[in-house]
């Protein structure tokens, strides 16, 4: 949420902690507004503020991994409900369920009208549970194929927001089709003929994250990371020992810097000095602005060339032979 | 298109190349009944269990053997590719790991591409080597599905694609990800261009590769026993915390839930291939198509003809 106080520190901002808990009894002896205090309080924030800078960075991939996945990030349903306007929820994969670990809909983003898809993680228990904490079943690729096609008879840009750990592993999401569903997915992505932008705004969790993530323009917040595999799980194989994660993490090149580097994604937005956890209003609005930006780019363009440019754009993908 | 200065492999050379290193008298135990099996007769039966019928990974380059016609085919060179785009490094070092495959197997990678006929028709086939890291896709597979789909085009043949593999090969990170769209667009350039895709899910088919072109085949067949799913057996019982059915992501399971068109034994599969492929592509044969009689195609004449079908 964007205004949620930042309850969990990070093990890597103790010093943040520290000077913070400071400020805070600061504040609560200055009753009275005496100046000295106001004063220190001004110097010591200003303290937070550098070294909040200076932590953020040079965030290790490890580091990174804990800030996409923090409690107090801003997820899906924050980005909608500021973003989106005249936000219509649409439910259901008209087969077998409605899944909301995906949740979508009709609306407009400045004026343009738009069919919304995300991975909703939850922020509390209750919604936690209820959104599965954004792992979806069949049922949500499936949602999100039936939207795309409907946006695609309409004409309407398709906006994706990816924040997921992954595809749910389950025995019903096995028996009914996880694989294909998530295969299916890609599939209609890639036969679009209106613009797809996607937003990786928390954790990119492999298959369950590309199912609805083949764009266009693929953008990635600051501290977001996109991964083939969880570090924890790389590890466990590779490694054989999970807590060599933060060896998995640094080998995966996860980071949304080094994913612009590997030509994976298209644009980075920026995050507030310490991240969105901490200035969820500000990453949410940046980010408004990049999709924005990256619909009025692709909206003249013919929905033909526009299919075209996106296969021929992913056929590259990691292709140094040029066949 | 350096792929399509492909090479003839002589027949002979699938007949004497693939020397195997088990000593002449071993012998194995069937996994399923535990039988004794002489090698040579297991290896004779195509790796099926000739006590249970148990289905073994039948390595590669038999599969070519087997399936096209007369075991004559073609198999294409694949474009070379960055080794290591990650400079990966777990407890060993991506490229050591590579090299070790490269010689345990003598090839690059873990597919291998060819073209010939299968009962009569054209065909191509990218088969997957499980004894290479795991059947793992990464950059090299993706070129293998990419090469192989359109070659399929050029040729007008059919693809075929048989998978055995653990999914994306995590030391390619992203890359390996993005290889589940882009043979994805593969095999739709196949699809478009009007051509039979048909996809033979060997044992393991799982992860990010049948969480793509594995399951989009226009036809789905399967060898008994496979595992065929998305998340591995040990990560769903470690999320659920429950024992899985019996059966589970076992070929037959897929079939009793509605995931793929038949599950096929070994021995019957150029057969069965051959004739889905006749089946599919009688038109681009030139077969002419027998018109409806006058007597059997009357019953609408009179229907008013708003073009609504009755309902049945
Ligand atoms: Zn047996």
């Amino acid at each position: 949420m964007a205004d949620t106080p930042v309850h969990a520190f990070l093990d890597f901002e103790k010093t943040i902690a520290e000077l913070e808990g400071k400020i805070e009894e600061l504040r609560h002896l200055n009753d009275g507004g005496d100046v000295s205090i106001v004063d220190e309080v001004e110097r010591l924030q200003t303290r937070v503020n550098r070294e909040l800078t200076q932590i953020y960075s040079n965030l290790t991939a490890w580091q990174k991994v804990q800030v996409a996945r923090h409690p107090a990030r801003p997820h899906c349903l924050d980005y909608v409900s500021a973003l989106v306007s005249d936000f219509t929820p649409l439910a259901g994969d008209r087969t077998y369920a409605e899944d909301h670990a995906i949740i979508g809909g009709l609306g407009r983003i400045n004026g343009q009208s738009v069919v919304v898809i995300g991975q909703e993680k939850g922020h509390d228990t209750e919604s936690r549970v209820k959104h599965n904490f954004g792992m979806a079943r069949p049922e949500g690729y499936r949602k999100a194929q039936r939207l795309m096609e409907l946006a695609d008879r309409f004409g309407l840009p398709v906006v994706t927001l990816v924040d997921t750990a992954g595809a749910y592993p389950g025995i019903g999401a096995e028996e009914r089709g996880q694989a294909e569903a998530i295969a299916r997915s890609i599939e209609v992505c890639l036969n679009l003929r209106v613009p797809i932008v996607s937003l990786v705004i928390g954790e990119g969790g492999s298959g369950g994250a590309i199912a609805i993530a083949v764009a266009d323009q693929v953008l990635m917040m600051e501290h977001a990371v996109y991964s083939v595999i969880s570090p924890e799980g790389c590890a466990s194989i590779l490694w054989r020992d999970g807590k060599f994660a933060t060896d998995a993490a640094n080998a995966l090149k996860l980071t949304a810097q080094d994913l612009l580097q590997l030509g994976v994604i298209d644009e980075i937005v920026s995050e507030p000095v310490g991240a969105a956890h901490r200035g969820g209003d500000r990453a949410i609005r940046a980010a408004g602005k990049a999709i924005a930006e990256a619909l009025s780019d692709l909206c003249g363009t013919d929905g033909a060339v526009l299919r075209q440019n996106r296969r021929k754009k992913f056929l590259k993908m990691g292709d140094t032979a040029g066949i | 298109m350096n792929w399509l200065n492909n090479y003839v492999r002589p027949k002979i050379r699938s007949l004497v190349g693939a020397k195997s290193d088990v000593p002449e008298n071993l012998w194995l135990q069937c996994p399923s009944c535990e039988q004794m099996l002489f090698h040579r007769d297991l290896e004779a039966n195509l790796n099926v269990c000739s006590n249970c019928g148990h289905h073994m990974r039948l390595p590669a380059r038999r599969r070519l053997d087997t399936l096209f016609d007369d075991g004559a085919y073609t198999e294409i060179e694949l474009p070379d590719n960055v080794a290591d785009p990650l400079k990966f490094r777990d407890r060993k070092r991506y490229t050591d790991r590579l090299k070790d495959s490269r010689s345990s197997t003598g090839r690059q990678d873990a597919i291998i591409v060819a073209h010939g006929t299968v009962g009569g028709q054209k065909a191509v086939i990218a088969v997957f080597d499980f004894l290479f890291m795991g059947g793992s896709m990464g950059i090299a597979v993706g070129n293998g599905i990419v090469a192989g789909a359109q070659l399929a085009v050029l040729q007008e043949a059919a693809f075929i694609v048989i998978p055995s593999s653990g999914g994306a090969r995590m030391q390619e990170g992203i890359l390996s990800l993005m290889q589940m769209p882009r043979t994805t667009i593969a095999v739709q350039q196949v699809k478009e261009a009007g051509l039979p895709y048909i996809v033979l899910l060997a044992d393991p088919t799982t992860g990010g590769v049948s969480a793509s072109f594995a399951m989009l085949g226009d036809i789905a067949v399967a060898e008994p026993g496979a595992i065929i799913g998305f998340a591995g057996a040990r990560v769903i019982e470690e999320t659920i915390r429950e024992k899985l059915p019996e059966g589970f992501q076992r070929a037959e399971y897929l079939l009793e839930h509605g995931m793929i068109d038949m599950v096929v034994p070994r021995h019957d599969l150029p057969e069965s291939l051959g004739r889905v492929i006749g089946l599919l592509g009688q038109k681009s044969s030139g077969a002419e198509i027998i018109p409806v009689t006058a007597a059997t195609a009357a019953p609408d004449a009179d229907s008013g003809g708003d073009g609504a079908a009755p309902a049945d």
